[in-house]
């Protein structure tokens, strides 16, 4: 799990109505959701967010609701994964199981624009051949984004009675 | 070694003679739900499983409240698509039309919610059934529909918290204020992925409304789930409702805590939680002097919509006007408390003053319709969650208080402590 892309920076305590605001939420499709992400904070995001771009937050990313929606967004958006201080439990937890890596560590060193190369499971991050050390995700979760999302662990683990 | 409430829900619930904070368990649910906002993805997600029936019609619910009465096509269509799965897999507790109200007011009032339980919603302030004694915490709809699938969901065992409460609440002092209070202190990230253990004297004291209202507010400090050991008032008023059997836990007095606060509550006054953070808490003495002219105010949610909340709004607002210029908007919590608020006259009261009164719905709470706020508009709302945009356009303001603070600006037409309009 090692991308290259471009940061978009964002604040502390960015909160689940931010990135999907609660009246736009009347869809479950993910290119519906992926035009909707941050659009009345950051308008351009979903213009101009390219697959294997990096959302970066400070202090308490995702706060908020429990709508899945901010983080099947951001995913159907193209966003490779998320970096921040920390984050919102809820938030946390639908982006694991959605399959969406994500690290955790000091952000102030990554500026909006630069280019990084994330390595998701060992948590380096290179901007400008200097590298940056961030907290990856611990094992169990680790492994339900490897397989990519819960669904496709359960599934894999054959832990359903189907039928 | 002890253990609290918590862990020996979760202990109990993945067949273990003990747990421990940091642990990953698989457990197994008593009940599981989600609304017209988070039901429809889980439709999606559970169909992706490729599973055909759900692990028990009796132990899952459907609330469609928070875009109803269906605001527009689209939320029409995400409540038809709830409603069929509804039919299809004989979902036996579905809510809409005169049966909804807002879930967490909704499921308690009905006895679908117990003490001892392990649950999860798909919606963030499930927390609120901590009041009861319950494991419950907010989760996404990919969440929900495993759970519907196996009945079972994994969890982190976390840490608890323990607040204790003691000293005497001040009049016009609520559980709200008590939450908003202890957020203030912590932060909106003090007690991340912590169980708050709510205790003392003055929780003891509170009605198990009132606890709901600090439950309700957990996650609101990053909180998992916010618990209140129960006790005669909490069986008192489960015992009446309950649709299932259920266990009673209490913390062992060697539990361990990772953090143990204490308060006395005796100073304490109302506060208002300022944008765009419920952390930014202002005591009312304060706030009430620094005329903050106010656009609207919205009285009811799952934090404040219950019949105490509407009382105490009463109690103010009896005799008076709304201010020019103000809207107050009042939504009782549930088709139960909407009927006592009729005959005990509060509607009435409601009406008088100027109120528009609104059925059981989320509806304005989280910006999504009968009140949403235009730029540069402030309102004061009992509502829990105050972030940029929340109640609409995001160069609004929402000023989060108790209802009878609440009632009080609705009548002052700025922010205004209730000793002002009862003289």
């Amino acid at each position: 799990m090692i991308t290259t892309g471009r940061v978009w920076k964002f604040w502390d305590n960015v909160s689940t109505d931010e990135i999907t605001p609660g009246r736009y939420n009347l869809t479950k499709d993910p290119q519906e959701l992926a035009r909707i992400a941050f659009i009345e904070v950051r308008p351009e995001f979903a213009e101009k967010v390219r697959r294997g771009d990096v959302v970066v937050g400070g202090k308490n990313f995702g706060i908020g609701s429990s709508r899945e929606s901010a983080a099947l967004a951001l995913k159907a958006a193209g966003v490779s994964g998320i970096i921040a201080k920390s984050f919102g439990r809820i938030f946390y937890r639908n982006a694991v199981n959605l399959g969406i890596p994500l690290l955790i560590g000091d952000t102030d060193e990554l500026e909006d624009g630069d280019v990084i190369t994330v390595n998701w499971e060992t948590g380096e991050v290179r901007k400008n051949g200097q590298t940056l050390q961030f907290e990856p995700l611990p094992g169990f979760l680790l492994e339900i984004v490897r397989e990519g999302g819960i669904l496709e662990f359960i599934r894999r683990r054959g832990d359903l009675c189907i039928g | 070694m002890g253990m609290t409430i918590a862990e020996k829900i979760l202990a109990d619930h993945s067949e273990r003679e003990e747990v421990k904070p940091g642990e990953i368990v698989m457990a197994k649910l008593d009940f599981v739900f989600g609304n017209d906002v988070t039901m429809p993805l889980a439709i999606k997600k559970f169909r992706e499983l490729g599973v055909k029936r759900v692990f028990d019609r009796e132990r899952i619910a459907i609330v469609l409240d928070h875009f109803t009465p269906n605001k527009d096509i689209k939320s029409a269509e995400q409540c038809k698509s709830s409603r069929e799965f509804a039919k299809e897999m004989g979902i036996k507790w579905f809510f809409e039309g005169g049966s909804v109200g807002v879930e967490h007011c909704l499921l308690p009032e009905l006895g679908l919610v117990l003490p001892g339980d392990l649950i999860i919603g798909a919606d963030s302030h499930t927390c609120t059934y901590g009041a009861l004694g319950a494991f419950a915490t907010g989760v996404g709809s990919t969440d929900l529909a495993v759970a519907m699938a196996t009945g079972e969901a994994w969890f982190r065992v976390p840490e608890t918290m323990k607040f204790i409460y003691e000293g005497e609440l001040q009049p016009y002092v609520t559980g709200k204020d008590l939450i908003l209070h202890t957020i203030g202190d912590i932060g909106v990230n003090g007690a991340l992925y912590k169980v708050m253990e709510f205790s003392g004297s003055v929780i003891e004291e509170l009605s198990v409304e009132q606890r709901m209202t600090m439950s309700n507010m957990a996650i609101e400090a990053g909180a998992k789930t916010g618990i209140i050991e129960p006790d005669k008032k909490t069986l008192d008023y489960v015992k009446e409702r309950a649709k299932r059997k259920f266990k009673v836990y209490k913390s062992d007095e060697d539990a361990k805590y990772y953090k143990v606060i204490e308060y006395d509550v005796t100073n304490w006054e109302p506060v208002v939680a300022f944008p765009h953070l419920p952390e930014n808490t202002v005591p009312i003495s304060k706030a009430a002097k620094m005329n903050i002219k106010i656009d609207q105010v919205f009285i009811g949610s799952c934090t404040n919509g219950r019949i105490e909340d509407l009382r105490m709004a009463a109690e103010i607002l009896e005799g008076q006007k709304v201010a020019k210029w103000v809207r107050l908007i009042v939504i009782p919590c549930s088709p139960t408390v909407y009927w006592k608020a009729l005959k005990e006259g509060l509607i009435e009261i409601f009406l008088e003053a100027g109120a528009v009164i609104g059925p059981p719905t989320c509806g304005p709470c989280l910006g999504g319709h009968m009140g949403v706020l235009a730029s540069g508009e402030r309102a004061v709302s009992t509502t829990n969650r105050n972030f940029v945009g929340r109640m609409g356009h995001p160069k609004s303001e929402v000023y989060l208080a108790n209802p009878y603070v609440a009632a009080a600006s609705a009548v002052l037409g700025r922010i205004a402590s209730p000793e002002e309009v009862v003289k």
